[in-house]
């Protein structure tokens, strides 16, 4: 090599160092100073604020916020500082964006998130940090199963949850043979085996799953096998734009008259404008409706409206009550996240007095709550009636549950 | 007919839909490649590009077809300046920097369309005259819109077979495809050939994204999935080589249908499985010339 | 006199590295191990792409197979042994390497370019289809593989900093042997390789091996960055069979300075530190980056190596 293009190489390895050296300084400023407890509380919202999901994450954030000012706007008597980072509901970024939180921000609370891989992300994270997290929709079975841990909550459902309610309800319902659909990932089989577990305990077969890769749309082969097998019901697990698709597909196929469609909430939740006639008349099963008859319910939409201009969903339930059991836990110990025995003693004994109905928690950190079949009406879930009461997910694998 | 029978056809009636629509992108790759000798990996966005533009317009003006007529010319605009601005510096240079550059140009679009329209996923409406179904078997019906693809994709595949038989740039089209300087000395402007099959190679891709949008909604990364298939599709069928394309198209429609069904446990790789055969055996590609690369 | 001039500089750079923990809080700690992983990963495809101009766009194939080799030896909630995880990891990569070389380098120019891609799909999608490799969501690596040696533990790689020591030791060792096997004849053979392949054959160089030789040394080291980066954060997932990972490497060689090792470092240290800062400052970086790699593409007739050259003269 040259006289010359070493002096070019020195210059760009120069350049290099000096940028390495940079940013290790700035690694080891001090970004606060905490005087005991008059330092802020840091909740870390990791959320999808932008995506697929992004209505999901926005709602969760406002009716998080909302519980929290409805109480006062404070902690545990301590004041509050939001850090928001958007998980773009991608989990091979998810280890990242979670050590982010918790390496560099510091957090005392991870909060998130929607998209299940990226939970688990958050899970692992939160176990090798001993880091407080609460899950305020990520339905993973593994995050109150074989991950729970002391300092893991979840204030929204597990994806086994309504799907062996379903389950049980087309069982009642007096179907025999089922078909399951879903895509190809944890989510998906967690909820058709749930489903498949309740309706063969009531002597129901599931004959066959269909399954394709996340997160294609293109259902053409698999409606055609549908059609070819000729089940009683059909359960199908898909959520977002999938959701869209599949129930129109459905219809376009000519199955929607022919085989009973049904499915956990998802599959008609935030998607009914777009799914339109579709999707009448189809039966869901949720721990959430659109027309509930609780006064919690009524007051919650209003304030939620009134604050946001959007209308409530289940999804803000969730992020709600992720906000009533902070201040459950932090008020009890007086805003001390360092005491983090009597902080998840008392988030572990809080009774909730959601817009759902009143729940509470599992040994496993899982809600314990009523599941609701509903029917679409317009461009509503409507309550139809109780389809399992105080269902708990079975925590398979969780050492808490003793 | 019995019922296993009829589920059969119908399945292959799903792959050749499939394949068809597949042709029509696989086709604009193929001619960039053998005709240029430039390896696009932004066709993909083109796709996408197309179904978005169909998105925008249909809002717009309600109504698809209205949209096509308006985004056709559009994309094949696009595709003269892209041609003149990006493409004809990379003529010459070593495939390492058309990689580069497409890869930076598959950035640049897919951010653009994350600013313009924001990363949900959208659908388009079936238009009203074909928004129906008909009857095949028992409960199960056909989307009559998917016919209408199908029938669409060979009557554009009908169309190219034209073109390259008896029209003047179809000629050219051949004669560059076995040797680009014997062409340039034969007189033929060989930049103009170069700007149309750019701007065609293109349009097909868009127009593929157009027709496609009611049955395969828009979302953001719907272009890869498609590029790295038709990959495929130019590996199996030859590069460069129309018929190629079309039979490999096919191929893979029905390899991908029938996977589906049959080999739920390959789930995706079976057209994968497929190239790595045809490799083997042919590496030039089932109709693809030895030694042409 | 050059050759020392450089091994000074390389050496400072090593040192500073190796000191670099005595500054740094965990974040930065365990962002320069990650970047480090990456650099070793980019100056195995330099060895392809630099050296013998093979443009593989599917390198990520052997990366997800070292990190999922580590998910596959690591027993589910104990450790598995560095010191027989980790050769393995590479030999897994490096055989894939032999079979997928044997087939993809029987084509040349563009077709490679997509059949290695192609290959590197058909991996991803065999893993998001197997479900005992966890499928899309990918999965976890409870426990770091620990360098346990007859029931001693000199270190624990929970530690950030015993990490960070770890791949630093990865990259000094890849950097030796790379930079070896390229000064070798072999070396210079593949150089002939990538200015000429036909008229090494006609000197009678059995070119098909050489390439087959260089595929599959490239494909070992990249398992090796795969492993590494599967045991910091204990997921894998099948994105790391990814054209998107495949591309960002292959701009870090590019970028950096093809066929020169350590430009591959280089490389590495600028897009990972640039992905991180500007990620904060907007969700559109690639925008401004994709730019870039197109104007950059155009100006430079010679490519970035022109570049160089050029200041070179210039301040000469």
């Amino acid at each position: 090599m040259s006289n010359s293009t070493r002096k070019a190489s020195r210059r760009r390895v120069l350049a290099g160092m000096a940028a390495a050296g940079a940013a290790a300084a700035t690694g080891f400023v001090p970004t606060r100073f905490a005087i005991g407890q008059q330092a802020k509380i840091r909740l870390g919202l990791m959320l999808p604020y932008t995506g697929t999901y992004a209505a999901l994450g926005k709602n969760i954030d406002d009716a998080l916020r909302l519980a929290i000012h409805e109480r006062g706007g404070k902690l545990g008597g301590r004041d509050i500082e939001y850090i928001t980072l958007d998980d773009e509901s991608d989990p091979a970024k998810g280890s990242d964006n979670a050590n982010k939180l918790v390496a560099r921000d510091k957090v005392d609370f991870m909060i998130g998130t929607v998209h299940s891989g990226v939970v688990m992300a958050m899970v692992k994270v939160a176990r090798d940090s001993n880091t407080m997290l609460v899950i305020p929709n990520g339905g993973v079975g593994a995050a109150t199963g074989a991950l729970c841990a002391p300092n893991i909550f979840r204030t929204s459902f597990s994806n086994w949850q309504p799907a062996y309610a379903m389950g049980k309800v087309a069982a009642d319902a007096g179907r025999k043979r089922a078909v399951v659909i879903s895509w190809d990932y944890a989510a998906g089989k967690e909820s058709t085996d749930a489903f498949t577990e309740a309706f063969t305990k009531s002597g129901g077969k599931t004959e066959k799953g269909l399954f394709l890769p996340f997160p294609g749309v293109e259902f053409q082969p698999l409606l055609t096998e549908i059609a070819a097998l000729k089940p009683d019901v059909v359960y199908a697990f898909f959520a977002g734009g999938g959701a869209v698709k599949f129930v129109k597909d459905y219809a376009a196929a000519g199955l929607k008259t022919a085989i009973p469609l049904v499915g956990p909430g998802f599959l008609t939740d935030g998607t009914l404008e777009a799914q339109g006639e579709a999707a009448q008349g189809l039966e869901t099963t949720l721990h959430y409706a659109d027309d509930l008859k609780f006064a919690k319910d009524k007051a919650f939409r209003a304030a939620f409206k009134k604050a946001t201009g959007r209308a409530a969903d289940v999804y803000a339930v969730q992020g709600y009550d992720t906000g009533t059991l902070l201040i459950s836990g932090l008020g009890a110990v007086k805003g001390d996240v360092k005491a983090r025995d009597a902080l998840v003693s008392a988030m572990e004994k809080t009774v909730f007095d959601s817009p759902r109905g009143r729940f509470t928690l599992s040994k496993a950190h899982n809600p314990v709550q009523d599941f609701y079949l509903r029917k679409v009406q317009g461009t509503e879930n409507r309550y139809v009636r109780v389809a399992i009461k105080a269902l708990a997910d079975p925590a398979t694998g969780c050492k808490m549950s003793a | 007919m019995s019922d296993s029978l009829a589920f059969f056809l119908i399945q292959v009636l799903n792959g050749v839909q499939e394949g068809l629509l597949l042709f029509l992108v696989a086709s604009g790759l193929t001619l960039i490649f053998g005709i240029m000798g430039v390896i696009n990996l932004a066709h993909g966005s083109f796709y996408m590009l197309g179904a978005y533009l169909v998105y925008a317009f249909t809002r717009l003006t309600g109504d698809l077809w209205t949209a096509i007529l308006v985004s056709v010319p559009l994309a094949i605009g696009l595709g003269v300046a892209l041609e003149a601005l990006l493409f004809r510096p990379l003529y010459r240079r070593d495939h390492l920097y058309q990689v580069l550059l497409t890869y930076g140009l598959i950035l640049v679009l897919e951010e653009i369309r994350s600013l313009l329209f924001g990363d949900d996923v959208h659908g388009v409406a079936v238009p009203a005259f074909l928004d129906f179904s008909i009857p095949l078997k028992d409960a199960l019906t056909y989307p009559a819109y998917r016919l209408f693809l199908s029938a669409f994709c060979l009557v554009i595949a009908g169309a190219m077979w034209w073109l390259i038989r008896y029209t003047r740039l179809g000629m050219a089209i051949r004669a560059g495809s076995t040797n680009r300087e014997m062409v340039q000395s034969l007189g033929i402007d060989i930049a103009w050939v170069y700007r149309a099959v750019f701007a065609l190679g293109l349009a097909l891709a868009a127009l593929a994204g157009m027709i496609a949008a009611p049955v395969a909604s828009v979302f953001p990364g719907m272009g890869n999935d498609v590029l790295i298939v038709s990959f495929v599709v130019v590996v199996i069928g030859g590069i460069g080589s129309i018929k190629g394309a079309f039979f490999g198209s096919l191929l893979i429609g029905l390899a991908d249908t029938f996977g589906q069904i049959y080999l739920p446990q390959l789930s995706g790789m079976t057209i994968y499985v497929l190239m790595a055969a045809v490799l083997l055996l042919r590496p030039a590609g089932l109709f693809g010339r030895a030694g042409a690369a | 006199m050059r050759a020392m001039r450089e091994r000074a500089m390389l050496l400072a750079a090593f040192v500073l590295l190796a000191l670099f923990p005595l500054l740094a809080g965990t974040f930065y700690l365990q962002l320069f191990a990650k970047i480090m992983i990456m650099a070793i990963f980019a100056m195995s495809l330099d060895l392809l792409v630099g050296y013998t101009g093979l443009v593989s766009f599917g390198h990520a194939a052997f990366f997800g197979i070292g990190a999922y080799a580590l998910f596959l030896l690591s027993p589910q909630y104990a450790a598995a042994s560095l010191y027989l995880s980790l050769p393995a990891a590479s030999a897994a990569s490096a055989v894939a390497a032999f079979v997928i070389g044997l087939l993809v380098l029987r084509t040349t120019g563009v077709s490679f370019i997509m059949v290695t891609l192609a290959f590197a799909q058909m991996l991803f999608y065999y893993v998001i289809g197997s479900k005992a490799l966890g499928g899309s969501d990918g999965v976890y690596i409870y426990v770091k593989p620990s360098p346990a040696l007859f029931g001693w533990t000199p270190v624990s790689l929970d530690r950030p900093a015993s990490f960070y020591y770890l791949v630093l030791a990865a990259l000094a060792a890849s950097y030796l042997v790379l930079r070896f096997v390229t000064r070798s004849l072999f070396g210079h053979a593949l150089l002939g390789i990538r200015s000429n392949e036909s008229r090494m054959r006609a000197l009678g160089f059995a070119t098909y091996g050489y390439k087959l030789a260089a595929f599959v040394i490239a494909g070992a080291v990249a398992g090796l960055a795969g492993y590494l980066d599967a045991a910091q954060f204990g997921f894998v997932s099948p994105d790391l069979f990814g054209w998107r990972l495949s591309g960002e490497v292959l701009m870090m060689v590019i970028l950096g300075g093809m066929g020169t090792l350590y430009g591959s470092v280089l490389g590495a240290f600028a897009l990972v530190l640039l992905q991180d800062g500007l990620t904060d400052i907007t969700r559109h970086w690639l925008l401004p980056l994709g730019l870039f790699i197109i104007v950059a593409v155009l100006l430079l007739p010679q490519g970035i190596g022109g570049l160089m050259r050029r200041t070179e003269k210039a301040h000469g």
